[in-house]
């Protein structure tokens, strides 16, 4: 098993280097700069994985992004990384990766009982096989199917690395750096454009490193190597390897995922482990290349079979040979590169062209090296299980349809050409017209829909002087206009072999009577059959034959596998390709790590968290927190073992009782200052505005167009010109917006203008019936009497030295007054107001007192102000003017608004003065009534009433204003409970408001 | 992510802004008797073009104004943006 198919010179590893890893718990050992593919390949291994249907063993296909079967599970510093390509994943001292896709192990694989089955696994199988009976869906079919499926399980634990975004401009982005990438960015970046040049591999250069050319003097690989480093020299020019465009989107933004610390033992300290770029460029050049088409036979999937273009990647760029006799089916004169590789190394290969008559330098060179060359040949059939030992060939006619003379050769790996495939994907994201190139059996990028130009193999040129020819002009084409400047570059000499017409010849025909599998999909198990299946059955769309086959589908998207399934489409269907069509690229290109795309907006980072400048001081007095909006507020100050319920129940009592201090700081404030300011209010609230004096406050309801509460609070004058206005935290940023989107679109004669200063205020809430005492002694100079600052009265004062607001309003129904400060003196106040308080047994209080405080006096808030109320349902209808207009004004009448059963807040209590009520609870006439029991509303808030020591509630309930006095029923299904309750006044305590005029 | 060139401050990306609808929307002027049908009309009926869409944009995390946006709905082409207080 442990054969050695490294070379003993030749590739571009660093042999100095050895490198040990583990592959399903046993030790290998590979070099520097090898991929586990690589490596694998140069100790034997080919057999890594299952097929994802039937089972079937899987070796390599490819040699990099066009991997459709080497998917492992990565073990790296204790961290699981499922579904990576062993094609891509560089080898790393002391890497880990096991196979997927079977158990109990590659080797001995169950699943493999369904290759034995294969004919009741047919196209559409899940669609057919599993839908009855129904009942075994969740117990039997759907455990099995998770079990067999997928490549790789995810971690469930949380991923300690970290993932970056960024954001870049550029005038030139180029995705892809063989021939056409490196040339037409070294053209753009002289003529001075920014340009980022964006590499997969880890190795720039593309098909220069495998490819016997000239450039100047030099190697395609020399040249390359040149330009890179000329490149990365400049200043306006960003190289990256390791970094793959997946997706193109609108208004030329394009995101790349950047693999930072993949290919290391372990993430360094301060380097993500990977970063995702977003994009936006001026222009973009696809360079992105072209990808080898397989050709179809019997058994085509067994290890062994590959691409010849990966066969001799491995050879020169990992100096591992793929097999020591190998077998080369082509269609065209790629196969010959591989055979030629293969013979310069001391390698004899057998080379099967499918074409009758070829005639090239390439195939005079293969001819001249005496390699065995067998022309109307084909594979009909590899044998072997889990790597290929022999193939069936075979003659075949002119017309292509009858083979003979069927004889088995042995062979260790047969690499197939069928010619190339653009690789189109990211052309066709950006809304590119696509259209079919006959010349070269492909789909290339046609009318451009955005800033998008498609170079290279990628656009079908096939030969490196063209390619470098346009790819020179157009980068500096395209750079000239966004720079205005123009370094004129002669093109190089290239010196390249010329290839003859490939022959347009992909699938070989069954020998009579024979049933073999001939595999269109690799990953997704899609063979000739299926496709034939399913349009049998009545496919027509491409798109619906992908759907039921899952041709094209999961991480490969159709890579190697699109344009054969298309062939035989038209062909069944006597359709050209064109008139098929292809199905649509999405991003991603290949997979991205969800890692990536979340980037550092994980847990407390994925919004910004703001703080009081009180919240120190909350900190070291045992407040526990709640998120309020984007703040962070107390939520009640532990004492002792005291729990929530307990620690509430005693704040809010010290407020009925003494006095208490709330941090308000939260409350969303908007500074509104100009001649119509008065105007303004007075069509925002519904209430009226325009007598109110300086130095006096108003409380306010503002509707939406359609009547619903939009948000409450009050606002103050300031002075003439100048108020101040309040808004509830929640709501904070859509008044601010609602106000401008009135001011600036339909009443644009107003002159106001409007300014959020929120943060620009402490805010700190006294409230209980001391709170005069200790205002008068925080405000020695001020007049605090009833008189002297009445309810809704505004003063300024002096707090030792500091400029401070004080409005006398309440939100607890106390006695209560609200002063602001500076931001920066938020702390200094609050140490203030603590000291001085302490006398008259100050305690501070949290949200949750704040909300027992205001549920049990009926003050609405955010749970019935809950965007689907209008001020009758909340009690408000007395602030609603009916002499003027206002916004949302003409909804309000309605017919659903004006009946007189209409829903209204109420007060609950349960009769057993004990049982709380589960917010949410439906109330309902007759708790044993039928279902579904109509309901007549709900509970929206719930608390402990301190002044009454029972539990109460608020709410919203049909004909409300009638059912004062009511025994009903609250229910709440989730919490399994039915509470006997009476409905009573909304206002439980101090019901005509004496205690805030006191 | 689209690209909106806001008339105050020029490019900027699609998150700097909020979306608000149909631009011409016009609001009933106040006091003014109108039908139920003329409010509701206003309140609630917004075509859905498959096209051209002249609509709202706020540039809410830049300069604050309200702007006009002419959008393809379909292709997310934009072929101009205006002022609030300037006409097609
Ligand atoms: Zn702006």
């Amino acid at each position: 098993m442990s054969e050695n198919f490294r070379l003993d010179n030749g590739g571009l590893v660093n042999r100095s280097k050895k490198i040990s890893f583990k592959f399903n718990g046993k030790k290998y050992f590979g070099y520097e700069g090898d991929t586990l593919a690589s490596a694998l390949i140069a100790n034997g291994v080919h057999l890594v994985g299952r097929s994802f249907k039937y089972h079937r063993p899987r070796g390599f296909f490819g040699a990099g992004v066009d991997e459709p079967y080497a998917i492992v599970q990565m073990n790296r510093n204790n961290e699981v990384d499922p579904n990576v390509r062993a094609t891509e994943q560089e080898l790393f001292e002391g890497l880990e990766a096991k196979s997927v896709n079977c158990w109990p192990n590659v080797d001995f694989d169950i699943g493999a009982i369904n290759n034995f089955l294969g004919k009741f696994f047919p196209a559409g199988f899940y669609y057919k096989t599993f839908m009855w009976p129904k009942s075994f869906w969740h117990k039997v079919y759907e455990p099995i199917i998770r079990k067999a499926a997928g490549f790789g399980a995810a971690s469930i634990k949380h991923d300690k690395e970290r993932y970056e975004h960024k954001y870049e401009y550029c005038d030139l982005l180029i995705a892809g750096s063989g021939p056409s990438g490196l040339a037409s960015a070294y053209a753009a970046a002289l003529n001075g454009a920014k340009v980022i040049l964006a590499e997969d591999k880890s190795r720039f250069g593309g098909s220069l490193l495998t490819s016997e050319v000239t450039i100047g003097n030099q190697s395609g690989q020399e040249w390359s190597e040149k330009i890179i480093s000329e490149l990365k020299s400049m200043s306006n020019v960003i190289v990256k390897n390791r970094s793959q465009v997946f997706g193109y989107y609108d208004h030329n933004m394009l995101v790349m995922s950047e693999r930072i610390s993949d290919h290391l033992p372990e993430t360094e300290k301060y380097t993500p482990k990977q970063r995702l770029w977003y994009i936006r460029a001026k222009e973009v050049i696809i360079s992105s290349g072209s990808i080898e088409r397989p050709l179809v036979f019997g058994n085509n999937d067994t290890p062994g079979v590959m691409l010849s273009s990966a066969a001799k990647e491995y050879l020169k760029i990992y100096g591992v040979l793929v097999g020591k006799k190998p077998l080369i089916f082509t269609n065209n004169d790629s196969g010959y590169e591989t055979a030629i590789e293969f013979k310069k190394n001391g390698i004899d290969p057998v080379v099967l062209d499918t074409r009758k008559d070829p005639n090239s330098e390439i195939i005079k060179e293969a001819k001249d090296l005496n390699i065995n060359i067998k022309l109307s040949y084909v594979v009909v059939l590899a044998k072997g299980y889990k790597k290929v030992s022999s193939a069936d060939i075979a003659k075949i006619s002119d017309d292509k349809k009858n083979i003979s003379n069927i004889v088995n050769i042995k062979c260790d790996c047969i690499c197939v050409s069928g010619f190339w495939t653009p690789t189109i994907h990211l052309a066709s994201q950006s809304g590119n017209k696509t259209k079919f190139n006959e010349e070269i059996d492909a789909f290339i990028p046609s009318h451009s829909k955005q800033n998008e130009t498609t170079l290279g193999s990628a656009n079908g040129i096939f030969t490196l002087e063209e390619t470098l020819k346009t790819s020179f002009e157009k980068g500096n084409e395209l750079s000239k206009k966004i720079t205005n400047k123009e370094n004129k570059i002669l093109v190089p000499s290239v010196v390249e072999k010329k290839s003859s017409n490939h022959d347009k010849f992909w699938c070989v025909p069954l020998p009579k009577g024979k049933n073999y599998k001939r595999f269109l999909d690799f990953q997704n198990d899609v063979a000739v059959s299926d496709i034939q299946l399913a349009l049998r059955e009545g496919y027509r769309s491409i798109e619906h034959v992908k759907r039921y086959t899952t041709l094209g589908m999961a991480t490969d998207q159709g890579r190697t596998s699109n344009l054969n399934g298309l062939q035989l489409v038209s062909e069944i269907e006597n359709k050209v390709v064109p008139q098929v069509g292809h199905t649509t690229f999405r991003p991603p290109f290949s997979p991205v790590s969800i890692g990536a795309i979340v980037g550092r907006e994980i847990g407390k980072h994925s919004k910004p968290t703001r703080k009081s400048p009180m919240h120190y001081w909350h900190e070291k007095n045992n407040a526990v927190f709640v998120d309020a909006g984007v703040w962070l507020r107390p939520r009640y100050y532990k004492q002792g073992n005291e729990n929530l319920f307990e620690a509430s129940k005693r704040e809010a009592k010290n407020v009925r009782q003494n006095v208490g201090v709330c941090d308000v700081t939260t409350l969303g404030k908007i500074d509104i200052k100009g001649p119509d300011a008065a105007e303004l209010l007075n069509r925002v609230y519904t209430n009226a505005w325009l007598k109110l004096p300086v130095g006096k406050a108003r409380y306010g309801v503002m509707l939406r167009e359609d009547g619903i509460v939009m948000d409450d609070g009050t606002t103050t004058r300031i002075s003439e010109n100048h108020y101040h206005m309040t808004t509830t935290t929640a709501q904070a940023a859509n008044v601010l917006s609602h106000l401008e989107y009135y001011l600036q679109l339909v009443w644009p004669e107003l002159n106001v203008n409007v300014v959020s200063s929120t943060e620009q205020w402490a805010g700190a809430a006294i409230a209980g019936p001391k709170s005069r005492d200790v205002l008068q002694k925080l405000f020695p100079d001020l007049d605090v009497s009833n008189e002297g600052l009445p309810f809704m009265g505004y003063r300024e004062g002096n707090l030792f030295g500091i400029n401070a607001k004080i409005y006398r309003i309440s939100f607890s129904g106390e006695l209560a007054y609200e002063v602001n400060v500076e931001s920066d003196n938020g702390n200094f106040m609050w140490e203030k107001i603590m000291e001085i308080g302490k006398v008259f047994n100050i305690e501070p209080y949290g949200t949750e007192a704040l909300s027992t405080l205001r549920i049990e006096m009926g003050h609405v808030a955010g749970s019935e102000l809950d965007g689907r109320t209008i001020p009758y349902d909340n009690s408000l209808e007395g602030l609603v003017s009916k002499k003027k207009d206002f916004i949302g004004k003409r909804s309000l009448s309605k017919k659903a608004y004006i009946e007189p059963n209409r829903q209204k807040v109420v007060g609950v209590i349960p009769l057993d003065k004990k049982t709380s009520i589960p917010e949410g609870s439906y109330i309902v006439k007759d708790s044993n009534a039928k279902l579904p029991n109509p309901k007549l509303g709900y509970i929206s808030a719930s608390c402990w009433s301190v002044e009454y020591d029972n539990p109460f509630s608020l709410a919203i309930i049909k004909d409300g204003k009638n059912m004062i006095g009511q025994k009903l029923f609250a229910m709440s299904p989730l919490k399994n409970k039915t509470i006997p309750v009476e409905i009573v006044s909304s206002h439980y305590v101090d019901p005509k408001g004496e205690r805030v005029r006191s | 992510m689209l690209y909106i060139k806001c008339p105050h401050c020029g490019l900027r990306s699609q998150n700097e802004f909020s979306y608000g609808g149909d631009a011409t929307v016009k609001r009933p002027e106040l006091n003014k008797e109108i039908s139920d049908q003329e409010w509701d009309n206003f309140v609630y009926l917004r075509k859905s073009p498959r096209g051209k869409h002249l609509e709202l944009w706020q540039h809410i995390s830049g300069c604050r104004q309200w702007i006009k946006v002419e959008r393809d709905t379909l292709t997310h082409e934009i072929f101009t943006t205006l002022k609030s207080n300037e006409e097609l």
